[in-house]
């Protein structure tokens, strides 16, 4: 055991370390531009690195931990030209993430009125209507019902539009999606504690922020899987995310998942709220704008190599991504290096979940040649996640919501890497 | 072991009965009742057919002072927008390549204004208004938009009453509407 420690009391070596640490300040001070270079091997082989040489920072020093200082660029992504930020969204830097949790706090944001600062003590659920008994629940009496946990994206449906200018990066394109392990109570449960009356079709979900947001949502899916959210990621929700307590339904598209929730309204029909109406319907190049559209299809994108990123030299590099789908499970990802001659199919990391990321990649080599690389999705259902000239031929630069297209990212000879649609 | 079978297929039972949801009785027993006033105070849901209105009534030509006052800074002195959404024109053009989403020009139902400014605006002070500045601003902006005359008072029977220019141009969801 002993021998594989480096002893600081060798003094051969201690007196050497010393050595080595003021002439690097000594030739830092005098050739700048070396110093930078010299500093930069200091801590590399054969030298040993100065984080070794004394303890680090006590335990406890950070009572809620946050990432290195290394890490201060990952962050989310918002436009600084917005008109207001009060309604407005910030977006998931997807191509800096592994595998298929977001982080919480890299969560995406789209929020209608701002984040409330709500003292759950002082929160409560109504939930009234078409039922049996009205309930009234504080946070306290809905973690009381048995709970559960499961793994689900989360995605705008605005994520991106169909018309140029489109971003640079993935998280500029489709950031607007992140994926979490959630914790509640089953909405059937609850709303089996209220009985549901005869006639009872949509459940209208109210939010208790300053845009009182408000979303009708069939009956069906709020008996099939709907949660109420109080926990993300292991903790409490985050303010941005609803704390504390949010509806979550798996597939739909994003403003469906009230946040904040303080009112659930079973009723015989859509309330056809501004936000079902004026917003989050889709308009057609007739002119007829399809309403009630909640599913997100199948969709996928390459985050490594992706746009903003450089590919060092030719040679071996994995081609990674994420893909999720509304309607259930990822059942096949391809991945084409060709401008979409031909496809292969990519590894699927497990786990594979219904309405859940699922991480893919693909080893390639690369020559150094100029190459457009992209991926496309296949669901359970057999989806095949479509080309934007698909979508827009269909749907029209006009339709703004559920864009699901492959996207492609050009490499050039250089190895930069950027969007092939831009 | 024969015994606990028959008894899970019991409880089996049992739950699916509460399932089919008209059955009177509490699965855990947890929360409590809401009363008539707590739900009255909470539930701002309005219609389509105005249903939930309240009471009271506004004039286009007070809801024009209140606009000026309250809205004005945002979406433009005659609604044509600005740090917020155009609310004004926009008819005839939702079918074209340049379509203009106005309350005039693409929202079905005229209650959701209501319902929608009542419960999220002025951005910054909500649910501040009285429902008299509701139906008056209401009527401003429908008058704006050449649906109500400059003379109009509007309430519950009156605002339902009136048909939206794009009332009928909804439907369903046709996805998957790319096929491979």
């Amino acid at each position: 055991m002993s021998s594989t420690i480096r002893s600081d009391d060798d003094p051969v070596t201690a007196t050497r370390r010393r050595f080595l640490t003021a002439g690097t300040a000594a030739l830092g001070g005098a050739v700048v531009g070396a110093g930078a270079a010299a500093a930069e091997t200091d801590n590399l082989p054969p030298n040993v690195p100065e984080w070794m040489k004394a303890p680090g920072e006590p335990t406890g020093g950070q009572l809620y931990g946050t990432p290195s200082p290394f890490e201060k660029g990952v962050v989310r992504n918002i436009s600084t030209t917005l008109k207001q930020y009060i309604s407005a969204s910030s977006r998931s830097p997807l191509q800096d993430l592994d595998g298929i949790i977001t982080p919480n706090g890299l969560f995406y944001e789209r929020h209608h009125g701002g984040v409330p600062a709500i003292d759950p003590a002082q929160h409560r659920l109504m939930l009234h209507g078409l039922v049996e008994r009205p309930l009234i629940f504080t946070i306290e009496d809905l973690r009381r019902f048995p709970s559960e946990s499961r793994i689900h994206f989360l995605e705008c449906s605005g994520n991106p539009g169909y018309s140029k200018p489109y971003g640079k990066t993935a998280s500029d394109l489709v950031g607007l999606v992140s994926c979490a392990e959630w914790t509640g109570v089953s909405l059937k449960l609850v709303l089996q504690e209220a009985g549901l009356k005869p006639g009872a079709k949509w459940v209208v979900a109210e939010g208790a922020d300053a845009a009182a947001l408000t979303r009708s949502i069939p009956i069906e899916k709020c008996l099939e899987d709907a949660i109420l959210v109080y926990s993300q990621n292991g903790e409490r929700l985050r303010p941005q995310q609803g704390y504390p307590l949010r509806l979550f339904l798996p597939g739909f598209e994003g403003n469906m998942s009230v946040k904040w929730l303080r009112r659930l309204h079973v009723t015989a029909e859509p309330v056809y709220s501004r936000e079902e109406t004026s917003k989050y319907t889709d308009l057609l190049p007739d002119g007829t704008a399809r309403e009630f559209s909640f599913y997100m299809e199948a969709k996928s994108i390459i985050t490594r190599p992706s746009g903003g990123q450089r590919l060092s030299a030719p040679g071996f590099h994995e081609i990674t991504g994420i893909a999720w789908s509304g309607h259930g499970k990822i059942a096949r990802v391809e991945v084409s290096v060709d401008d979409g001659r031909s496809w292969q199919d990519a590894r699927l990391q497990e786990p594979v979940l219904t309405r859940a990321f699922t991480r893919f990649r693909l080893p390639w080599q690369w020559d150094g040649k100029p190459a457009m690389i992209q991926s496309r999705a296949i669901d359970e259902t057999g989806y095949v996640q479509p080309t934007l000239a698909e979508l827009l031929a269909v749907r029209g630069e006009n339709y703004f919501y559920h864009n699901n297209a492959i996207w492609p990212w050009r490499i050039d000879d250089n190895g930069e890497v950027t969007n092939a649609l831009a | 072991m024969r015994w606990r079978e028959i008894c899970g297929v019991a409880i089996a039972i049992a739950v699916c009965g509460f399932a089919s949801g008209t059955q009177a009785q509490t699965t855990y027993g947890i929360g409590r009742p809401a009363t008539t006033a707590e739900i009255a105070g909470w539930n701002i849901d309005i219609g389509r057919d105005g249903s939930n209105l309240p009471k009271g009534s506004g004039s286009v030509s007070h809801g024009r002072e209140v606009f000026a006052e309250q809205c004005a800074s945002c979406h433009g002195d005659k609604g044509e927008g600005g740090l917020g959404d155009r609310l004004v024109g926009g008819q005839g053009t939702i079918g074209t390549p340049k379509p203009i989403r106005t309350v005039g020009s693409y929202w079905p139902y005229a209650p959701t204004l209501f319902d929608y400014i009542r419960r999220a605006m002025p951005q910054n002070a909500p649910q501040s208004l009285s429902d008299e500045d509701v139906y008056a601003v209401s009527a401003y902006v429908l008058n704006l938009n050449g649906l109500v005359g400059a003379d109009a008072t509007l309430d519950a029977k009156s605002l339902a009453a009136i048909k939206m220019p794009n009332r009928d141009k909804f439907v369903g969801d046709a996805r998957p509407d790319v096929k491979k």
